[in-house]
């Protein structure tokens, strides 16, 4: 029954795909109609596109800002990055613009506008292509201050870039690269859960006089939205937010992963009773270490998730800084809910994500050590 | 302050993202691309099927009907402009650039005080005084004939062997020294290794290690210098082998795309370390790629400053006044080894090294051109060999005796504030000398650091910041208000822990 209705979901949400859908576009390629069968004819156990794996869940109306627009997560980026812009009074067409295809030199470039004291915000396409500018972000960008005796800097420099799973991005375009930039001090590594917290979030690592990388979960860009203030404003870089108070068990997280763990505290209090504190990370380096160790010394438990590979992910710095801090006040290890250690997979990926089942699998284990 | 900029990056096509990542793509480009400016090559193409000239977008050319592959010109390249011949005399009148003789005089001693304090830092590696060094023997016209057609004003950015350009600024021995030991003096807190050099000062950006990544920022810097018309130009300096480099690529191809006012100075001496020229490309050398980016080249005679001179003296002018980039490859020989670390024997001749020491030195050249015109003699010679090597010893003396800087600097500036974490390991590593101090050479070490000097400094870098506010808020970051209020005047005690 189930898959019935799914496929026939399937086929409604096809129909209503209109002009850009894909029925269209292959019959004005002049193939036959009956070329390619309805899913249903395939069989019961249809394939069907998986439904996301998280819910956004808005955060309630900011007031304290002044007017909200209503805004998708990159309408909240681009409204930053209008109010940045209009900072400066020179306005010019020479300040938005495309680059050839190099992001060693587009990250080397912004370095050198930042050195200047001038603002650069450099995009990168996907963070699965910032590996190229691993150099000048590692190498220089970070050391630039220490190196010099403070005599130049490049904190003027902030880095942008689309990041985590997509439902369809495979290895190049689902990539959460925050641990290999966790390792580098001189940097800032940002990530939000929501336009809101994107658009303060972002301003802040504009302003901030440290170079930043804002890594900007791309499947939220049109799914999350929520009433964002139109005038600029700013939530602080280094302080991890608690977005739900609880007394059982600390669940960490950040950008979309956020939303996951937010719906297992919900099933945590439905199904086993069990009281789950939730905490947005947002800020990965420094990161708010204070924040995460008071909740957990009130929980006793602590499960981090990210959909970064387990090993060396930063769940590992997590849970090796509060066993070391908290650690007597612990009532079971701590657990890490993260992708496997194997690049990202196209076709496996609703198997790949940690889902907020296997999150909710491993607090049952946690509450029951 | 000044100027913001955003930079976002052409769409890829051809990624197999799929049909739904189009959409999120173009939505992410939409901005850069409806914004961006148009070129002056990007005109209204009307398409029209009767025309049999090329339509394409990506080159601007006519047909051919003969299958030939251009052939790179390696025999005979792109020819190497000089001024004087080996014996400093000007082989052609109309290329004098009729320096007046205290300039030129400070283009010798510059040179020979680079060459004396060489000299000496390399042998005080040798015994252990300092852990490292990078002569620049030979390669001294380079950085001074360069320098000098600069503004005082105009940024540089270097690799590492271009000592000469901040000699010819006039950085002060003492400063060199400091770097050199890491002692309290040096504006670089101790922190690098000897010869990285940098003097916010003297717009001197800090040297960094690895290769070439000082390029594609050159171009930011240059682009930024132009949007907030500063009249400024950046000059960049490499090696041929850093010209190996990604960046290097990256570098030209902004520069251009970009039009930016940069100078790019290839120092092409033959070797990057033991790999020769012969292995480190198969093309004309560095200049020939210019022309592939679109980037008007040169090569000259680096070991004659007046050639090195008269070429970054026009490719100056024309950058600022045309905002495109230029490209100098300064042909040269390193005469000195790589390095303290390197021994050249093993992969060269005495012979060769000899000719370029004898035979043709920019140094040698300019003194038989200064001799030839009675503006240096023997006596006016050996007199100043004697003042400069006197001057050397006397920085070299005090830098040695100074103290190392107090070991807390070890964890400031890595962020403009201390973060917490960082701030517990400084008081980890406190408390641990407090029981294991003993083991560590803390006697070389400045103790702590003088309470008034942290007092003071914090009031002079609260007013500096202020005064800094304000005239950012009224200039371009070009201005040289804004440069002065960050000097290194805060007087000895720059050994401070940094910021409160």
């Amino acid at each position: 029954m189930a898959a019935v209705a799914a496929s026939a979901g399937w086929l409604l949400r096809l129909r209503a795909a209109g002009a850009d859908g894909p029925w269209r576009r292959l019959c004005g390629a002049g193939l036959p109609r009956g070329f390619l069968q309805s899913a249903s004819a395939y069989g019961a156990a249809a394939q069907r596109r998986q439904v996301a794996h998280f819910t956004f869940q808005p955060d309630p109306e900011p007031v304290e800002y002044g007017q909200t627009q209503k805004m998708n997560l990159f309408q909240a980026v681009t409204s930053a990055l209008d109010n940045s812009l209009a900072k400066d009074p020179t306005a010019g067409k020479d300040r938005v613009f495309n680059t050839p295809l190099c992001e060693q030199g587009i990250v080397g470039f912004g370095i050198g506008i930042a050195v200047t004291g001038a603002t650069a915000i450099a995009e990168i396409q996907f963070a699965d292509y910032i590996f190229p500018a691993f150099d000048q972000i590692v190498n220089e960008a970070a050391k630039y201050r220490y190196r010099s005796g403070d005599l130049f800097n490049c904190g003027s420099l902030t880095i942008r870039s689309p990041w985590g799973c997509v439902g369809h991005g495979a290895l190049y375009h689902s990539q959460s690269p925050e641990a290999f930039f966790a390792h580098c001090p001189g940097i800032k590594v940002v990530v939000p859960r929501s336009p809101f917290q994107a658009k303060g979030l972002l301003l802040s690592c504009i302003e901030d006089k440290n170079p930043c990388i804002f890594f900007e979960p791309k499947i939220l860009y049109r799914a999350a939205v929520e009433q964002v203030p139109v005038e600029p404003y700013n939530i602080p870089l280094s302080q991890a937010e608690v977005i739900r108070e609880g007394s059982d068990v600390t669940l960490v997280a950040w950008g979309t992963q956020v939303h996951v763990i937010r719906e297992v505290a919900a099933m945590a209090q439905e199904k086993l009773g069990v009281s789950c504190e939730v905490i947005d990370l947002r800020t990965i380096l420094p990161w708010d270490v204070d924040t995460v160790c008071k909740s957990v010394i009130k929980t006793g438990r602590l499960l981090v998730s990210h959909e970064a590979p387990l090993t060396g992910g930063f769940a590992s710095e997590i849970s090796s800084t509060v066993q070391e801090e908290c650690f007597l006040n612990l009532e079971a290890p701590i657990s890490r809910v993260c992708g496997y250690d194997t690049p990202f997979p196209h076709i496996f990926e609703p198997f790949y994500i940690p889902d907020k089942w296997k999150c909710y699998d491993a607090l049952r284990k946690m509450i029951n050590y | 302050m000044a100027v913001a900029a955003a930079a976002a990056r052409v769409w890829r096509p051809s990624r197999g993202l799929g049909r739904a990542g189009l959409p999120l793509l173009r939505l992410l480009g939409a901005r850069g691309l409806a914004r961006s400016h148009t070129h002056r090559w990007q005109q209204q193409r009307h398409f029209s099927s009767l025309d049999d000239k090329p339509q394409f977008p990506g080159a601007s050319a006519e047909f051919i009907d003969k299958l030939e592959f251009i052939q790179p010109n390696v025999i005979s390249g792109i020819p190497i402009y000089r001024v004087m011949d080996r014996q400093g005399q000007i082989i052609n009148p109309s290329e004098d650039p009729h320096l007046p003789q205290e300039k030129v005089l400070k283009f010798y001693k510059s040179m020979t005080l680079l060459n004396t304090m060489d000299r000496i830092l390399y042998e005080s590696q040798r015994q252990g005084r300092i852990s490292f060094y990078m002569t620049n023997y030979g390669e001294e016209g380079t950085h001074v004939g360069s320098a000098a057609a600069l503004d005082d004003t105009d940024l540089v950015f270097g690799q590492y062997r271009e000592a000469g350009v901040l000699m010819y600024r006039d950085y002060p021995l003492e400063l060199f020294m400091a770097q050199c030991y890491g002692n309290v003096s040096d504006l670089g807190k101790g922190r690098q290794m000897p010869v990285h050099y940098g003097c916010r000062e003297r717009h001197f950006v800090t040297i960094s290690s690895p290769l070439a990544t000082q390029i594609p920022q050159a171009v930011g810097a240059a682009y930024a210098a132009k949007r907030a018309n500063a009249n400024r130009v950046v000059i960049c300096y490499f090696g041929e082998g850093a010209a190996s480099e990604g960046d290097a690529h990256a570098g030209f191809n902004f520069a251009a795309t970009l039009e930016c006012p940069i100078i790019f100075f290839c120092r092409n001496n033959g070797y990057a370390i033991s790999t020769p020229t012969s292995e480190q490309y198969r093309g004309d050398g560095i200049a020939a790629r210019g022309p592939g980016y679109g980037i008007l080249s040169i090569r000259v005679d680096g070991n004659d400053v007046f050639a090195v001179y008269n070429a970054t003296k026009e490719a100056r002018r024309r950058a600022v006044a045309e905002n495109q980039p230029f490209l100098i490859e300064a042909m040269t020989y390193r005469i000195g080894h790589h390095s303290t670390s390197d021994d050249s024997s093993a992969y060269r001749s005495v012979d060769e090294v000899n000719y370029w020491d004898k035979q043709d030195h920019p140094i040698s050249r300019l003194r038989h051109h200064l001799q030839s015109r009675g503006w240096w003699d023997d006596e006016q010679e050996k007199a100043w060999r004697k003042q400069s090597r006197k001057k050397v010893m006397e920085a070299f003396e005090q830098a040695e005796r100074k103290l190392k800087p107090n070991p807390n600097l070890i964890f400031s500036d890595v962020y403009q504030e201390m973060p917490a974490q960082l701030r517990k390991q400084q008081e980890s590593l406190a408390r641990h000398l407090q029981t294991y101090g003993e083991h560590y050479p803390l006697d070389h070490f400045e103790k702590q650091v003088p309470p008034n000097t942290l007092r003071s400094q914090a009031v002079l870098e609260a007013c500096s910041a202020r005064l800094l506010h304000w005239a950012g808020s009224l200039v371009s970051p070009f201005s040289t208000l804004s440069y002065t209020v960050f000097s290194q005047g805060l007087g000895e005690g720059t050994s401070g822990t940094g910021h409160p």
